[in-house]
Formats: C-alpha cells, sequence, structure tokens
C-alpha cells in the first residue's frame, strides 16, 4: 500500500523495516523527526541522548552488543560526535549500524552551512544519500547490509528537501536479523595504537572493495538521455535536474556519495559531449571527476552557497527560466521572533536594559539577538556561551566581569554547557551564566531532555537538579527567578553580576507553547489612558502593535504574560478575563 | 498530467501544516503522484513560512519556484503578496484578509504597505480576498481558518465534495470535525 510519507518518517519507517533495534539521538532540525517517528514503533528502544556524542557512542555499544543500531543527528551535531565517528570506522561493527545526519544548504535553522560529506571522506565512511521518501526508506535499509558486509558504520545523510518532503513510498514487514554473538575481540575493538595500527590497512581495503561496490551498486544508476550533456548528480539536486531537463539530457544519479565510483563515472563522461556536476555547497563529486581528468562544469557556473531550485539549474545550464509578476512596493520581511508569552523575553529585557554584554548559545533565545531587544553579542555553537564567558572575562578582568553573561537553554546545558561550567569552577572566573529553563528544548519542536523528567515517549524518567548539579560544582550563588517577573530579574542580575565570586542565575518558566501550560485572558488596552509612549514596545512582543498611535494587543496571540502591563507607566493594559 | 503547484503561505504558527496534510492526502486519493515540501524549525517561530503541494503523472523536484504556481493560499495578506512572483501568469491567489504586523513594523522599521489586494490585482494576479479569520470565529475557533481557506480552495477544484469531506475525516481529530467541517464550509460557500 502506498503512503504519502515525510523524509525523515521514511527513514524511520526503513529502520523499523530493518530491524533496528536501539536508537539514541538528540533532537536538530532538519533530523529530528526520525527519532520522533521512530518511538512511535513499541519494537525499537528509543531515547533523546543530552548530545551527539553520547548518542553515537549509545548506538555503538549497542551495535556491539549484537544489535542493529542507529543515531540521528543535524550536519553540526556530526562535529560533536566527529570523535567516535572516526575511530568507530576503525573497529567497524559487530551488528549493523547506521548514522542519520542532515545537512540544511540554505540554513533554514542553522548556524552554518558546512556540507557533511566531508566528514564521510575524512572519516573513511561510507555515505548513502536518497533523493526521495522511497529512496530514504529503502536506502536506510540498504545501509545495514552494507554495514554488516564491509564490517563499517554507514553514514545515511538527508538535507532539509528530503528530510522535509512527503512522498509516495510502499511500506514491508519488519524483519529482525538474529542477534550477533557477542565475542570479545581485542584487537579490533581496543583502538590503542598497535591495534589501530592493524585496523588502518583494513579501513583502505575497504575503501577499495566500497569504491568496487560502487561502480555496479543499483543506487548509481544512469539514466541514459539526450547525450548533448550528462549531468552527474544526487539528493535533492537530482530532482531539480529532471523537472528542468527530464530526458533531454542523460544523468548520472549517484545513491553512495562516498566512496564515489571511478569506471562508472569514465563511462558516463566518454558517452556524452559535455559532462557537467550538480551539488549543492561543496564540489565533491567535481572535484572527484577533476581527479579522474575529466573536463567538466560544476562551481564555474552554481554557487557553493545555498540552496539549489529548479529555475537555478535552469538559469546556469541552459533550461526555461520561469518568472512572475511582483509589487513595486517593498515588502517588509517577517524574520522569525520570540513567542509572545516566550518566557525568555523578561529576562533579554533585563540584559538589553542593564546594557549587559551577552554569550549566547543555540535555541529559542538566539531570537534574543532581534531587534528591538538586540540582547546578544555572539553565538557559535552549542555550549560555546559559558565556555567563551570564562576565556573574556580572564582576557579583561574587572573590565568585563561586572556587565557580562552567558545565556544557555536548559537542553543546551545538558548538551554541552556543563563542561564549560566545570571550567569557571575550576580555574574560576567571576562569571555569571544564566541557564534559560524553559524545561523543554524548544527550537526542535518539543523534546525532553534529562532536566525534564520525562523520556521520548512522555513517560516519567529520571531528572537532573540544576540547583543541585551546579552547586555540586561549586558554585555559592545559585538562585532561581520567574522571567516574567521583570523587577525580579532585574535585582538578580544587578545582584550577581555585583557579586565577587561566579554566579549562575536560573531563569524558570515553562515555554509557552506547551500543551501543559495554562494562558492568561489576554490583555487589552485602554485608549483614553495609552499616551503613546511606546515602553511596552522596547520588550519586541509580537503581539503588540501601535494603531493611531496608541498600543494594541493581537488577541489572537496574547496569551496575557503581564509583561508589557510592567512597562506602563499609566497603567493602560487590562485582563480581559470576564468576572465570575 | 502536467504537474500543478499549490502554495500555502502564512506565518509561523498559522496552521499550514494541517493545510498541506490535507491536500496531500486528497491529491494522493485521486490517484496522483503527489510531493507536499514544509519547513520546520526556526522559521515556524513567528516567521515567513510556505509549504509546498505538487501533484501530477510524476512529480520530480519538492519545491515551486518563482512563474510556477497555479495557486497560493495565504493566511495572510503581505505573505500574498511577498510570494506573488512565484505566481503564474494566470494563476490564482486565495487570500485571508488577516493582516499581522511582522517585526520591523513593530518596531517601526518598515510600512506595512496599504492596498495590497488592489495592488496585486493590478499586477495581473486573479485574488480571491475574504475574511477568513472572522469565518473561523464563526465556525468556533479562530485556529480553523487553514480549514476555511481549504474550504474555499475547493471552490477551483474539479473535485467531487465527498473527497473533500473524506480527507477532512482522515487528517482532522475526531473532537474537532464537526467544527472544521462547519469551517470548510463556511469557506466554501463564503
Amino acid at each position: 500500500m502506498k503512503q504519502l510519507m515525510l523524509g525523515n518518517a521514511a527513514v524511520a519507517r526503513g529502520l523499523y523495516e530493518a530491524g533496528c533495534c536501539v536508537i539514541s539521538s538528540y533532537p536538530g532540525t532538519p533530523s529530528t523527526e526520525i527519532t520522533e517517528e521512530a518511538a512511535k514503533y513499541d519494537e525499537i528502544y528509543c531515547e533523546w541522548a543530552p548530545n551527539e556524542k553520547v548518542a553515537m557512542e549509545v548506538a555503538f555499544g549497542a551495535c556491539l552488543a549484537g544489535k542493529r543500531s542507529f543515531c540521528a543527528m543535524k550536519h553540526v551535531g556530526l562535529n560533536v560526535a566527529a570523535d567516535p565517528l572516526f575511530t568507530m570506522s576503525y573497529t567497524g561493527v559487530n551488528a549493523g549500524m547506521v548514522i542519520g545526519v542532515a545537512d540544511d544548504a540554505g540554513m533554514h535553522s542553522s548556524q552554518n552551512e558546512q556540507d557533511s560529506r566531508h566528514h564521510a571522506i575524512a572519516s573513511k565512511v561510507p555515505m548513502l544519500e536518497p533523493a526521495d521518501s522511497a529512496e530514504a526508506l529503502e536506502f536506510a535499509k540498504l545501509a545495514y547490509e552494507l554495514s554488516e558486509e564491509y564490517d563499517t558504520p554507514v553514514l545515511l545523510k538527508m538535507c532539509t528537501r528530503i528530510a522535509h518532503s512527503q512522498s509516495l513510498v510502499e511500506l514491508s514487514d519488519r524483519v529482525v536479523p538474529e542477534t550477533k554473538a557477542y565475542e570479545k575481540n581485542i584487537a579490533k575493538y581496543v583502538m590503542m595504537p598497535g591495534n589501530a595500527k592493524r585496523r588502518h590497512p583494513f579501513v583502505e581495503e575497504r575503501t577499495r572493495k566500497l569504491t568496487e561496490w560502487a561502480e555496479t551498486a543499483p543506487i548509481n544508476r544512469v539514466e541514459m538521455g539526450g547525450t548533448k550533456l550528462g549531468i552527474i548528480t544526487s539528493s535533492t539536486s537530482y530532482q531539480y535536474v529532471k523537472e528542468v531537463f527530464g530526458d533531454s539530457v542523460s544523468v548520472l544519479k549517484l545513491g553512495m556519495v562516498n566512496p564515489l565510483p571511478v569506471k562508472l563515472i569514465k563511462e558516463f563522461a566518454a558517452k556524452v559531449d559535455k559532462l557537467a556536476v550538480v551539488e549543492e555547497l561543496d564540489p565533491i563529486i567535481e572535484d572527484h571527476c577533476r581527479k579522474l581528468g575529466l573536463e567538466v562544469m560544476g562551481k564555474d557556473v552554481l554557487p557553493l552557497e545555498d540552496e539549489f531550485s529548479q529555475n537555478l539549474i535552469a538559469a546556469k545550464l541552459g533550461g526555461t527560466v520561469h518568472t512572475g509578476a511582483a509589487l513595486e512596493d517593498a515588502i517588509p520581511p517577517r524574520p522569525p521572533v520570540m513567542c509572545a508569552g516566550c518566557p525568555h523575553r523578561g529576562l533579554f529585557y533585563t540584559l538589553s536594559k542593564n546594557k549587559c554584554t551577552v554569550l549566547g548559545d543555540i535555541g529559542c533565545y538566539t531570537l534574543g539577538a532581534v531587534a528591538p531587544l538586540a540582547a546578544m553579542d555572539m553565538t557559535l555553537c552549542m555550549g560555546a556561551s559559558v565556555s567563551a564567558i570564562h576565556g573574556f572575562n580572564k582576557a579583561r578582568g574587572a573590565e568585563t566581569e561586572g556587565k557580562t553573561v552567558a545565556v544557555i537553554g536548559d537542553s543546551t546545558f545538558m548538551h554541552s554547557g556543563m563542561t564549560g561550567l566545570a571550567n569557571i569552577a575550576y580555574n574560576q572566573s567571576n562569571s555569571t551564566v544564566i541557564i534559560l529553563d524553559n524545561s523543554i528544548t524548544g527550537m526542535t519542536g518539543h523534546q525532553q531532555n534529562p532536566t525534564t523528567g520525562y523520556n521520548i515517549k512522555g513517560d516519567p524518567a529520571g531528572k537532573i537538579d540544576l540547583e543541585q548539579l551546579c552547586k555540586a560544582m561549586g558554585f555559592n550563588r545559585v538562585r532561581v527567578v520567574d522571567p516574567y517577573d521583570l523587577k525580579a530579574c532585574d535585582q538578580a542580575v544587578k545582584e550577581e553580576l555585583a557579586a565577587d565570586e561566579p554566579s549562575v542565575i536560573i531563569s524558570r518558566r515553562p515555554c509557552a507553547l506547551l500543551k501543559y501550560v495554562k494562558h492568561e485572558a489576554p490583555l487589552a488596552v485602554d485608549t483614553a489612558k495609552c499616551v503613546g509612549c511606546k515602553n511596552c514596545m522596547k520588550i519586541g512582543c509580537p503581539a503588540i502593535s501601535m494603531k493611531e498611535g496608541k498600543a494594541h494587543v493581537d488577541n489572537t496571540l496574547c496569551v496575557g504574560c503581564g509583561v508589557c502591563e510592567q512597562l506602563c507607566g499609566v497603567k493602560a493594559f487590562h485582563s480581559t478575563k470576564k468576572e465570575g | 498530467m502536467e504537474t500543478k503547484n499549490i502554495m500555502i503561505v502564512g506565518v509561523g504558527g498559522q496552521g499550514s501544516l494541517l493545510a498541506s496534510k490535507l491536500l496531500g492526502h486528497l491529491l494522493m486519493e485521486q490517484g496522483y503522484d503527489v510531493k507536499v515540501s514544509e519547513v520546520h524549525g526556526m522559521s515556524q517561530r513567528g516567521g515567513s513560512v510556505v509549504t509546498y503541494v505538487r501533484y501530477g503523472d510524476k512529480v520530480a523536484s519538492p519545491v515551486i519556484d518563482k512563474g510556477e504556481a497555479d495557486y497560493i493560499v495565504s493566511f495572510e495578506l503581505l505573505e500574498a503578496a511577498r510570494w506573488l512572483s512565484y505566481l503564474k501568469p494566470d494563476g490564482q491567489i486565495v487570500t485571508s484578509t488577516q493582516q499581522i504586523d511582522p517585526m520591523p513594523v513593530i518596531t517601526g522599521a518598515a510600512v506595512y504597505p496599504e492596498n495590497l489586494v488592489e495592488k496585486m490585482r493590478a499586477a495581473g494576479a486573479k485574488v480571491d480576498a475574504l475574511d477568513c479569520l472572522a469565518l473561523a470565529e464563526q465556525a468556533g475557533s479562530s485556529k480553523a481558518v487553514n480549514i476555511v481557506l481549504m474550504g474555499r480552495l475547493s471552490h477551483y477544484f474539479d473535485l467531487p465534495e465527498e473527497a473533500w469531506q473524506k480527507s477532512l475525516e482522515a487528517m482532522v481529530p475526531p473532537k474537532f470535525l464537526e467544527l472544521n467541517k462547519k469551517a470548510f464550509a463556511l469557506g466554501k460557500n463564503a
């Protein structure tokens, strides 16, 4: 039976059908739904790990124990997990292990646009790359076969347009292979120098064998059409090529992007007048072709940046470019903003008001950088706020200590903020760290984490106490504040910045979008009282705008958090709650 | 059949995912090849969001490019105008007249353009504009704007009413089915 299925859900289905038993992941757009969907199959043990490195090592442990395993992450998550990846390439696997990694060309929800294929090449691990949901399902299953046959972890690379597009798939039954016996094998699994030295030639030989497989693998497919132009492509780029050219050109569609075939490419090149490579981001297939001595079009005409589309391919390679009408008016941009009632808003208003230098981190609260709050000075990667404030204050001492803070969410703190905090406690900088505890992993769409007390299925689980954790590290000053209370926020920030020792402020209130959070009635403005001073506009709430010189509350957005009310000098706001 | 293209545009959080699910189900049931491309993550936090629905005998690209959309279904007026260049020369816009100020307008850094419906028509677009928020509230919930819009869109499709109803039943939780059926009818008959 055919079903319309999201690419990520199709990966999850493939894992299920392949008999995968253990999945450990850290959420990250656009990879998150793979694990969320897999968790709906009761036969698979699924969990959210604190970070990608832990997730990958959990999956490794499971495959070592003899069960097929999986972990998923976004492209930057693979940087975090690169350490186990590079050495797992040497140890190989017992039962099959697959690693899902999702790139984000166009940076819909990411801090950089790196190309994960570099990790596959550098770690010498094979990488498959599906071009729609049906392939996502099929490749997930194939990845396990390759993993077990060639004794290697296998990378399954998604991208935003494959992960978050629905297309038709056909389902099969789940087949669970027999559990592999666990046998102690020091030479294979204990990677100390002498053993690793003997494993390295195995890795090189494996790549040679996989290259041979790639030459005739059905997933590397030639579609002969017109021979004036031949295009080598993969993933979503393949779909754009087919959209523009149909059968008027010949296409070599690659399903495995590491290692790349040699003979297959040379033979394809010989059949066409002109050769082009269409690949998003870096010129990996193109460079491979050049090494083979082939003359090829690629990044000389196509961009290194951003996603491709059919019009782009048409414009650069000679197809029909479509255009549409446009208005003369400038259309104001609509950037993402903190939601109405977002608990981060009150805290960021306080930081903005106190003119703090704010070292930020990765999450919804990165939106604190957006005007009018503009209360962020730096965002780099997961956990960097806590490590960087220590360096910032060590460099400048008293000059910065009294006005600099680090802000990090609860999930990001669990991911990689704890080690930075240990460094502050150990090497003693007078730093103030603010944990924005909204009791969920927000930006990726509400995943549980070790501080929430619930697991991936929503069942009760272990719960890490942030206050106790900070105290155990040696922080004497740990305090909790409600970010809806502006006076309390202001007092906490002022006092902790003034203190003569490192401190942690936990700004605690659940995300306003959580289902269990009860909203207050929307506020309204008494236009007779409002003097149009725009004080309430300083918090950048999407529910408040100015209409005819007076503040106006959009009652479809307002959740009655009352932060704006605290900024009004003339008490113009009132609740719309009906009495009785 | 040549591939047909529907774009659903709006502001993150307005419910475009349910609308695209409904269309995806409807078109698949008609035997078409279908691709639906969504946006998750950061832009869902009040940013401009777009969902692409494509159907035909064989659909390749998951996205719709400039000048390709047969229909643009919009939850918000400025968003209809933002994506206007994606409409085919003879394409149809179905939009709610709701206006939500984006942050640059709220902060005073930009102005919300006036008379957008007239201007889009002057640019050659066929525009069907109606107050979907009022109709959704009439049906029982301001959240039903997505289904009001689907009701309106159904006007332009040569598909039996039962097919739409069947997809509604498949995609909407039973608890909200009556409300959404009402919203669909209000949109359709407006």
